[in-house]
């Protein structure tokens, strides 16, 4: 802008020669730079005013969009547990019945703040005396350290305990919720359960993780917080587990055996109705996994699902079956039972002597080694294996317990001539209990595949067929025979329900070697009711014996059957089995 | 004209002003009611969770069959046994009655 003098000199003079007054340019000219300097100062005010406006819309409208944003969104619930990262929620575990197995307890755990603490040492020796095993100067030491602010004292205490610590007026002293994993049953179904130990740590709470069991396989899901409510139902029945439990534990201790196991199945479903191993634990005072000697010594150590066992005659079921499907004998047939039997430099023999030749149904009742060989031989080897394989008895049996998931059944992988003879009477082939429960359902329940379970089915899972239906009906009559007749028939008929099966006595080896001459594994395998099998049993015993008729005695007959009738006798009627009468059995029988 | 225009706007504004608190007020304490009940929700599952865990504890079969043994003279309770299922001739049958549907008629 150029800036017009107020009196400019040729302007003053020109007024000055025509007489008007000079000051009146000057007023004029100052009334023209004012209009200036006020326009230039309103157009600025306008703009002022317009950015203002602008600002202010803009800052309103953010506000109305973020209003209407907010009234728009579903209504979200405010976290419980704000800002907890770790949670010791954990669903229930259930039997069949929704009667409870594992459960969530609040507790408290105990910690120190040392900040907070008013007299250390005190606190310390107060502490002692409500814990008697705390070590008091250490803990001293430890409350009075001026780097240390924050000091454990106990991960879980009882609700005396935490009074008492409340009681000692420290304001150092805190309480924090813990949850606890808790198993009313003690030690009750110890080895399907597993356990629980404590994961990462907070003052708030603490991860609880399962370490063994259906705790362990069902980590994922039983700690999912969203499925925190919803409780897991196990296939086992409470009712029947504590029946089984007592049954055997008793069954143990008139045998003198070191342990034994028990499985009942469902002989459809596969749902595990039951399922003990002993020595047992109890799952709420896990012992330590011991770290010497033999795991199989331990009260861990789930005899059902990870003992390997050669588990004898009860595999004999299993040949003659085959023998049948494959048309090659009728139960009728005669079979060549001389003994003993030489195969190269090996023999095989009975326990008794055996007759010349014997019908099939007599090889499986009298629990002839020797026809049983001649059956397997019948077969061959190769057709043999393949058939065992159909069973799954030569893989891992899978079942939601992760102790069995490596536990792998051992055989000789060549499978030559007399491993198929000795695999046919159950030596050479070691497999656990359950992969024998499996097998017995396929061949009692029609013939169809079993795959076991411990988780509640709604409908039963029929799986491949394995043998027919008429090789099936075949064997539950023989089976039944072993019953009636054979080697299990001195103990094991039960009033009025109709076992069937097989007993197995099995030599266990020796590690440097060889067998034992007087150590067994006596095991009887079967089902119930025969005239319509519901429910197979499997049930072992460690080295049983017992002083009967003048000798000791350690064959399944005289130690395994007695027990085995017992716990059906107590269970079926648990079961809602109504007990047939011998006439009944025998036309139901004599029908097929 | 322009005054009582002016007037109304500002108790408008007062009012919404007035309403707007109000309605603050009334949502927080909605949502302290809520923290509330929910806290006594857990305090209340807890102490189920304790009652459940105490019942099944009270229940378990080691306890009940110890109690059963312990007082089978006064309930006389054994293990259940097959002979103790009933036959369906075993049910008596209500008594025909003797008289005719036409005499009830």
């Amino acid at each position: 802008m150029t800036r017009t003098p107020l009196r400019p000199l040729a302007r003053v003079l020109d007024a000055r020669s025509q007489g008007v007054n000079p000051s009146g340019i000057e007023r004029e000219n100052l009334r023209l730079r004012r209009e200036q300097v006020r326009d230039a100062g309103r157009r600025r005010a306008e703009w002022r005013i317009l950015f203002l406006a602008v600002a202010f819309f803009a800052g309103y409208a953010a506000i109305g969009a973020k209003m209407g944003m907010l009234a728009a969104s579903p209504v979200a619930e405010p976290e419980a547990y704000a800002g907890e990262s770790i949670s010791g929620e954990r669903a229930d575990v259930l039997d069949r019945n929704g009667r409870l197995l594992a459960t969530n307890l609040v507790t408290h755990s105990l910690y120190a703040e040392t900040r907070y603490l008013v007299d250390g040492v005190r606190a310390a020796h107060e502490l002692g005396r409500i814990f008697p095993d705390l070590d008091v100067d250490r803990l001293a030491a430890r409350l009075t350290d001026p780097d240390r602010r924050f000091a454990w004292i106990r991960a879980r205490v009882s609700p005396e305990q935490a009074q008492a610590a409340h009681d000692i007026g420290e304001p150092g002293l805190l309480l924090g919720p813990r949850d606890m994993r808790l198993y009313p049953n003690g030690t009750l179904a110890a080895h399907v359960l597993g356990g629980t130990t404590y994961g990462e740590q907070g003052v708030t709470a603490a991860e609880i993780e399962g370490i063994a069991g259906i705790e362990l396989a069902g980590d994922d899901r039983l700690s999912d917080p969203d499925l925190a409510d919803v409780s897991l139902s196990l296939s086992l029945d409470l009712s029947i587990q504590a029946v089984v439990e007592e049954v055997l534990a008793g069954g143990i201790q008139v045998y003198n055996a070191n342990g034994g196991s028990a499985i009942l199945m469902d002989a459809y479903t596969g749902e595990i109705v039951s399922m003990a191993s002993a020595p047992t634990f109890d799952p709420n005072d896990r012992p330590a996994p011991a770290l010497s000697g033999d795991p199989a010594d331990s009260p861990l150590f789930n005899r059902t699902v990870q003992g390997l066992y050669e588990l004898g005659s009860v595999m004999k079921v299993f040949a003659v079956a085959q023998a049948l499907e494959m048309g090659l004998v009728t139960p009728d047939t005669m079979v060549d039972t001389r003994g003993p039997m030489r195969f190269g430099r090996h023999r095989i023999s009975d326990m008794h002597r055996m007759p010349a030749q014997m019908t099939v149904t007599d090889v499986l009742v009298e629990s002839s080694n020797v026809g049983t060989a001649r059956l397997a031989q019948m077969i061959g080897a190769e057709q043999q294996r393949a058939f065992l394989q159909s069973f799954g008895f030569l893989d891992p049996m899978p079942i939601e317990l992760p102790e069995s998931r490596n536990v792998r059944p051992q055989y000789d992988p060549r499978w030559s001539e007399i491993t198929s003879m000795t695999v046919s009477y159950g030596h050479g082939l070691s497999m656990t209990p359950l992969h024998l429960a499996a097998g017995y359902a396929t061949i009692v329940n029609g013939g169809t595949r079993v795959q076991p379970t411990l988780l509640r089915r709604t409908n039963p899972a029929l799986g491949e067929r394995v043998i027919s239906e008429r090789t099936s009906r075949q064997m539950r009559a023989m089976m039944r025979r072993v019953v009636t007749d054979g080697t299990a028939s001195m103990f094991g008929e039960a009033e009025g329900y109709a076992i069937g099966g097989k007993t197995g006595t099995a030599d266990k080896p020796n590690p440097q070697g060889g067998y034992y001459e007087d150590r067994v594994v006596a095991t009887f395998a079967g089902a119930f009711p025969m005239t319509d099998p519901r429910y197979v049993f499997v049930v072992t015993m460690d080295e049983p014996t017992v002083f009967a008729a003048g000798q000791n005695r350690r064959t399944a007959g005289w130690t395994v059957v007695p027990v085995v009738r017992e716990m059906v006798e107590r269970v079926a009627p648990m079961l809602g089995l109504r007990p047939q009468g011998a006439a009944e059995i025998d036309a139901m029988l004599r029908l097929r | 004209m322009r005054a009582v225009f002016y007037m109304l706007a500002a108790f408008g504004v007062i009012g919404l002003a007035i309403w707007a608190y109000d309605q603050n007020q009334k949502t927080q304490t909605a949502l302290s009611d809520v923290r509330d009940l929910r806290a006594e929700i857990r305090s209340l599952n807890e102490a189920l969770d304790v009652q459940q865990a105490e019942w099944a504890y009270l229940n378990r079969p080691q306890r009940l069959r110890a109690l059963a043994v312990l007082n089978f003279e006064r309930l006389g309770l054994g293990p259940m046994e097959g002979r103790q299922f009933g036959q369906i001739e075993d049910v008596p049958y209500p008594q025909i009655l003797a008289s005719t549907p036409e005499d009830t008629l």
